[in-house]
């Protein structure tokens, strides 16, 4: 067991990253990757946790593999519109088929989830072992990625001009859209989250804000995949928003929360990996899950102290 | 090009037989291997899926993923019995992680769902990158419980997976009713003593069994696939708990034979995602094609209940115009009808079609030669008949809420527009009963009577001699 927990070396771990202009900027590049996807997956999260549809996100992000999969057969390139509008085809027509499936049959909402999405990746992988070795994406970096290779990706040029690498500048694009579209969209946003009949009575479309949000949920996925991989995206849909809730009920508050939570997440699963030399994205949601916890017990809205606090007295007052 | 056919079709023959003949090693290891799968995993989602836990099913399979990668740390190789054992230990964690944060926290099911799923799965990730780092590690290939490998298959494998498979159905045939009544109704469970968390762990333990056994065939993704579909499948086809189960075992089994036969055929066909899609295939074909309950044949069925009722609407609006007339003409025309019935010309002209070949009218060309290519319609004493008695259901029933159920006699029409097409024969006579054979409704029309069904018409004058 002590082989596991290799020494901690601080200066290694903490100093080396960091200490000439090359290794700076290759490290810079995969912490900023990972504080954008968390980010811009906390921003969505925190409405899709508000909708009750944690798990929907699950499933639509495990659902668009064969999108993946199909737009890369057909260009047989890694390019970045057609695995957009693959994933996004793909990840619509899971949320479409589970609706179809609650709503047409007598299958109740978990089952008809399940069922889609595991056939959808079913059917990903499926296509994706078809492509034999020369395929550049599989399964299992879709599943947990590996976000060290980011500064490896090939790099954009604007005429001459280098802007950055490939994954890297289509997240930086995807958090500024879904920022943008919270901004301008917030009180419709808000309203359908919160009280649909309202919604209704206000004239906005519940279903189509339904899938605006999964649409932006799909160009996160794709955006992200590939450098992180599903399961950090699903964790960092649901962990900022939840974290936040222990402290603050309102949604401004919890949506600010999740820029200090990505920024912390980024460089504390970033050293982590570096001291244990294992999945910097897995490192990322282990130290995720170490906040959850930490505000679970210390939390002023519901933490468990709290709450123990909370009770004696009421039932002193009881006895009194 | 040709001889290639002929070889590969040979290459499917000679593999096909090679496959059900069971005289391979590896085929007869893998085969076992999907029919233990395919059991215990149908039998257990068919009490997840009615206890509406599909997606506990789903979390507990991800969450078994750190206890796999401790069980191997722990005995540095590929022991079955310490992954086995490490997995039930992350397995219960988890479950107990969930029903901890709904006790004390405000968090919702499904996001506890996704914290536990995503938060366990990524420290296995960590663990296992850990993990082939480290010297022993190499040696592994333990990422083939991510997405499963049936080649992999050991006979102690299959013998892991045959023991928790009888465990599951023996333990299931003789607590079943136990397992029903707490599966339903909790109140009524508890309050005839039985122990229902004792029985509630029971059933998780069962199921992580089944889960961590057949984790090695199709991954941790997949799995939930096993239990959900042939459940959800036998859900469709019939609706008793007995059977239920039964049709899901079967599922779950023929879904594994056909998934690892068809990967058998190919070289990159990996077997865990094509028994899933054989599952789904049978689900598609259940929920469109299954006699009673399938969408096609309900389809048919309302399609076939529509047209019955345009049939009745236009045999009553041939009614309605013929009485317009005073019964003074035995024919309508079709612009007349089509204006009535609120339809176009062309529409009109097949809903006549379709009476023609009822046998209840037939069509004649008009005789005005201003209008040549507008038909005139003639009822047969068939068609007559239908349409007597769909306007005396109407006009009875409008009667019947007025007087016996004090409707007022505007608010009447709409129910009687759709309770016409269903009344019976029996219902109808009851009703005239009651209301002592009356002969006008509440609007001054005229009822018409069993004489005016026989006897083919109805005399102008009555007709014209009502109030």
């Amino acid at each position: 067991m002590t082989e596991f927990f290799p020494p901690l070396d601080l200066n290694d771990t903490f100093w080396a990253p960091w200490a000439t202009p090359k290794d700076f900027a290759w490290n810079a590049q995969i912490v900023g990757m990972g504080i954008m996807v968390s980010l811009s997956c906390g921003l969505i999260g925190a409405f899709i946790v508000a909708r009750k549809l944690a798990l929907m996100g699950d499933a639509i992000s495990h659902g668009i593999l064969p999108g993946l999969a199909i737009a890369f057969i057909s260009t047989q390139s890694k390019a970045l519109f057609p695995m957009f509008i693959g994933a996004c085809g793909a990840g619509l027509l899971c949320s479409f088929c589970i609706e179809w499936l609650h709503k047409k049959t007598p299958l109740k909402m978990d089952a008809a989830l399940g069922l889609t999405f595991t056939s959808f990746f079913a059917l990903g992988v499926l296509l994706i072992a078809q492509m034999g070795n020369n395929a550049h994406i599989d399964a299992e970096c879709l599943l947990y990625g590996e976000i060290g290779f980011t500064p490896l990706a090939e790099s954009i040029y604007w005429g001459s001009i280098e802007i950055g690498s490939r994954p890297l500048l289509s997240i930086g694009i995807v958090t500024l859209v879904i920022i943008l579209i919270i901004t301008v969209f917030y009180k419709q946003l808000m309203v359908t989250s919160f009280d649909q009949t309202l919604s209704v009575s206000l004239g906005l479309s519940v279903r189509t804000i339904h899938y605006g949000l999964m649409l932006l949920l799909a160009i996160t996925i794709v955006a992200s995949f590939e450098s992180v991989g599903v399961i950090l995206v699903i964790a960092m849909l649901i962990f900022p928003s939840t974290t936040a809730s222990f402290f603050f009920t309102r949604m401004p508050a919890i949506l600010f929360c999740s820029v200090p939570l990505s920024i912390f997440y980024s460089f504390g699963g970033f050293f982590l990996a570096r001291w244990l030399d294992c999945s910097i994205a897995g490192s990322m949601v282990v130290v995720a899950i170490i906040c959850f916890g930490l505000a679970w017990l210390f939390g002023t809205e519901n933490g468990i102290l709290i709450n123990l606090f909370f009770r004696k007295k009421t039932i002193l007052n009881h006895s009194n | 090009m040709e001889a290639a056919q002929v070889n590969d079709e040979v290459n499917l023959i000679s593999k096909t037989v090679r496959f059900f003949s069971f005289s391979d090693y590896s085929v007869q290891v893998v085969v076992m291997g999907v029919i233990f799968m395919g059991v215990g995993c149908g039998l257990m989602g068919g009490f997840v899926v009615t206890r509406k836990l599909s997606l506990f099913g789903d979390t507990l399979s991800h969450a078994v993923l750190p206890g796999v990668a401790v069980g191997f740390l722990w005995s540095q190789s590929k022991n079955s019995i310490s992954i086995i054992v490490g997995a039930m230990i992350a397995g219960f964690l988890g479950v107990f992680l969930i029903s901890l944060l709904k006790k004390t926290t405000k968090v919702s099911l499904d996001s506890a769902l996704g914290l536990v799923l995503s938060g366990f799965y990524a420290v296995g990730i960590c663990l296992l990158t850990r993990i082939q780092k480290m010297e022993f590690g190499n040696q592994s290939g333990i990422d083939r419980y991510l997405f499963g490998q049936i080649t992999g298959l050991s006979t102690q494998d299959v013998w892991a997976m045959g023991i928790s498979c009888i465990l599951i159905v023996l333990i299931t045939t003789i607590f079943y009713k136990e397992l029903l009544v707490t599966g339903f109704d909790h109140g009524f469970a508890r309050s005839i003593g039985l122990p229902v968390d004792l029985l509630q762990y029971f059933l998780w333990m069962l199921l992580a069994f089944s889960v961590i056994t057949s984790l090695q065939v199709v991954g941790v993704i997949l799995v939930s696939a096993l239990l959900i579909i042939p459940a959800a499948t036998a859900s469709i086809i019939t609706q008793k708990m007995k059977n239920l189960l039964l049709w899901s075992a079967l599922l779950g089994m023929v879904a594994g034979i056909i998934g690892s036969y068809l990967s058998f055929l190919g070289s990159r066909l990996p077997t865990g995602p094509l028994i899933v899609l054989t599952s789904t295939l049978l689900f598609i074909l259940a929920l469109f094609f299954h006699p009673e309950n399938g969408l096609l044949f309900k389809w048919l069925r309302l399609r076939g209940k529509e047209r019955k009722i345009a049939l009745e609407n236009t045999l009553k609006a041939v009614y309605q115009e013929l009485e317009w007339n005073n019964f003074s003409k035995d024919t309508v025309r079709l612009g007349n009808l089509a204006k009535r019935r609120r339809v176009s010309m062309p529409e009109m002209h097949l809903e006549a079609i379709h009476l023609v070949k009822k046998d209840f009218a037939f069509l004649l060309p008009f005789k005005d030669q201003a209008l040549p290519s507008e038909n005139t319609l003639s009822l047969t004493p068939s068609g007559w008949g239908e349409a007597c008695r769909i306007v005396r259901n109407h006009r009875l029933w409008e009667l019947y809420l007025t007087n016996e159920v004090q409707y007022a006699a505007d608010h009447v029409h709409e129910d009687a527009e759709k309770i016409e097409h269903v009344l019976g024969d029996e219902t109808v006579r009851k009703i005239e009963r009651i209301l002592s054979n009356p002969r006008t409704d509440p609007h001054g029309k005229l009822i018409p009577s069993q004489q005016d069904i026989e006897k083919g018409y109805i005399d102008k004058m009555i007709a014209k001699n009502l109030p």
